[in-house]
């Protein structure tokens, strides 16, 4: 196990060399503008663009500046400066951490609670209309995507712009250690948000899962045991939630990738609006720290979701 | 035999369930009886029925949308309109059920003792500690070594045979007076089914209990049962004492099934005659005798007289639901005994009576 876990650790590191590499590229490759010359103002001299290019590095051959990028990452922990506002990638993303940590770890707790009892209880009531309600709601929430549905909340409940002013709209974040309550208001609407397709996902996987394990034999013997219905129904969800486990390190990446969009629809200051902001102005070292830092996760996760794994079901042996 | 002293009696059992391509009647009116302490050997293919009138007798195809009518008494109460909590006290506590495949019949992630302690306690109100205690003892009474160790082992840790003895520790978690055995050794290697077949006689003798044991093998029921039923496409089509049943069997499909199967008393070069034709469809039986489209001796009208089960004069606890005449029937089986196929029989015996 303790080898299995150092494996999948150092292939970690290995996964987000890649990474790092790979968006290096695309990003210097892909003609998204010149940051230098989106610095150096309105009608620029040549000759001012060249220094800009040697103040940020970019005169260097492109392998060179990768490996400069590279050790000041690995030997020092720093990713960087932002071409736009000269702060520290490192310290940028840390003052954000807070609000997109608030956002997305409220939204996974909302998206696996909900989806996982949504999706137990259409199992339980299959074909029954409140099963077809939800599970057709379910599908609009997949399909929709988080800018619309964001602005449909907000065009609904936001205090300001609403139909029905009964939540905080966008802009109202406020930090968990500044106001607890008004934190929690205002982080409401963009849970729901972030959280629905995930949700909606886990509620059809966890439906159809359910369904098939209530059909298993070892079902048929708990009820043969006579066991009280809500005995038996926990032996199918024990069965029935291996599958969709697994499935929570993939979502990471989704909710990580919806996260820009809710941060910015609802002007959440987090690190999601940030990447969409560097995106826009093409700065580099924000968007490469921001990347590497959501692949972490991801890698992280599914580390954690494979371990977990190895306690769910014992038969899984890892050598 | 009075049915006073029966532990259950089903009588008039129907067993529907409604699909798309029509209604499957896959228990179709039958009546038997179980006896305290004795082994009742319910006999047929795959699809006949035995396996649905049985789950019916513990609720368990009331919420798969089963049509149920007749009546299922277990010490005098009816089963079928007992409500589900008064049914659920029954289940694994008076009644309790072993099934085929013990690997999928045991839940994977739960360990062994777990699921042996659920069964105590869902009948019991003792800790946790009892009941551990309970489950090593009954891992114990069924063979298990080292039971202390083996308690704390997940399903796959152990071996078919090892399984099906963790499933019948279950079902005698609390002493049952019946034990219903749903084809126990069909998955298991045969030189295991003598053991599980073995062990489940060692408890009834040391527990008292009744068995319902149900298999499409001969020679488990030759092993096991008392009495035998022989059911054909959801009817009982032949019931008796086991040693009735093999000696003077009446019914065509019984003897279909004997001489299906090898037998040590027979030459070794003699071969074994199958059952031409396939079950019947539940959907839409045959007409009249449901086994007369299969039926070498069938004669025309038993296409449209459908069969009642009834006594045989000269032995009335033998019953039987065939159209052909006695007389027939005992010279038809004579010749089949000694090894003809059923086409001499028919030569030797002659045509029926009243045919031309």
């Amino acid at each position: 196990m303790i080898r299995y876990i150092i494996r999948r650790l150092l292939l970690g590191i290995v996964l987000l060399l890649v990474v790092c590499l790979v968006t290096f590229i695309l990003f210097r490759v892909l003609p998204t503008g010149n940051p230098a010359v989106l610095r150096a103002g309105r009608d620029p001299q040549p000759k001012l663009i060249k220094e800009i290019e040697v103040v940020l590095g970019l005169n260097k051959s492109l392998p060179a500046q990768f490996w400069d990028y590279l050790k000041e990452v690995v030997l020092h922990f720093n990713f960087g400066y932002s071409y736009y506002s000269q702060e520290a990638v490192r310290s940028l993303i840390s003052e954000r951490l807070s609000a997109t940590l608030s956002l997305t770890v409220g939204a996974a707790v909302l998206w696996i609670v909900a989806g996982l009892s949504v999706g137990i209880i259409s199992a339980l009531r299959r074909h029954s209309l409140l099963d077809r309600t939800v599970m057709g709601a379910s599908l609009v929430m997949i399909s929709a995507p988080e800018f619309w549905l964001g602005l449909v909340f907000l065009y609904l409940f936001a205090s300001d712009i609403g139909q029905f002013k009964i939540l905080p709209g966008a802009g109202s974040y406020v930090g968990l250690t500044h106001d607890p309550w008004k934190w929690f208001t205002s982080l409401i609407m963009p849970w729901v948000v972030l959280a629905s397709g995930s949700a909606a996902v886990y509620a059809r996987l966890m439906r159809s899962s359910l369904s098939e394990v209530m059909r298993e034999d070892y079902i048929r013997t708990a009820r043969a045991k006579g066991l009280r219905d809500r005995a038996v129904v926990g032996h199918g969800v024990r069965a029935a939630i291996n599958p969709i486990f697994t499935l929570f390190g993939l979502e990471v990446g989704v909710l990580l990738g919806g996260a820009i969009l809710v941060e910015t629809v609802f002007n959440i200051p987090g690190i999601g609006r940030a990447s969409y902001q560097a995106i826009q102005s093409s700065d580099f070292p924000v968007i490469q720290g921001t990347v590497l830092l959501a692949s972490m996760f991801i890698i992280i996760a599914n580390i954690l979701v494979d371990i977990a794994y190895a306690y769910l079901d014992p038969r899984v042996r890892y050598s | 035999m009075s049915a006073a002293e029966a532990l259950l009696r089903v009588e008039d059992l129907h067993v529907e369930f409604p699909s798309e391509d029509g209604v499957v009647h896959a228990v179709d009116g039958i009546t038997y009886q179980v006896h305290a302490g004795r082994t009742l050997g319910i006999v047929g293919e795959s699809g006949s029925g035995k396996t649905v009138s049985s789950l019916t007798t513990l609720g368990l195809t009331r919420r798969q949308g089963a049509r149920i009518s007749g009546r299922i008494l277990f010490e005098g109460k009816d089963l079928l309109t007992l409500p589900e909590e008064g049914l659920r006290a029954i289940r694994g506590n008076d009644i309790a059920m072993i099934f085929q495949d013990p690997l999928s019949s045991l839940h994977p992630f739960y360990k062994v003792g777990r699921q042996l302690m659920e069964a105590v306690r869902a009948h019991r109100d003792v800790s946790k500690a009892q009941a551990r205690e309970r489950a090593i003892e009954l891992l114990g009474l069924v063979g298990m070594p080292d039971p202390p160790r083996r308690v704390d082992q997940y399903p796959h840790e152990f071996s078919g045979g090892m399984r099906q003895r963790v499933m019948i520790a279950m079902a005698l978690a609390n002493e049952p007076k019946l034990l219903i055995a749903d084809e126990p050794t069909t998955a298991l290697d045969v030189t295991v089914q003598a053991q599980i077949l073995g062990l489940m006689e060692r408890l009834q003798r040391e527990l008292g209990m009744a068995i319902v044991i149900i298999t499409h093998d001969l020679g488990v029921v030759a092993e096991m049962a008392d009495d035998i039923a022989v059911m054909y496409a959801g009817r009982i089509v032949e019931t008796a004492s086991a040693a009735r049943v093999f000696a003077a069997p009446e019914h065509p499909y019984t003897w279909g099934l004997l001489r299906s199967i090898p037998r040590l008393d027979r030459p070794r070069d003699e071969d074994l005659v199958p059952i031409p034709g396939t079950p019947p469809s539940l959907i839409n039986p045959p007409s009249g005798c449901h086994f007369h489209p299969r039926c070498p001796y069938a004669e025309p009208e038993h296409s449209r007289i459908d069969p009642a089960l009834e006594p045989i004069p000269e032995y009335p606890s033998h019953h039987v639901a065939c159209l052909l005449d006695g007389a027939r029937r005992r010279e038809l089986w004579a010749q089949l005994r000694d090894g003809g196929t059923p086409d001499e029989a028919l030569a030797a015996v002659g045509p029926p009576e009243g045919s031309s």
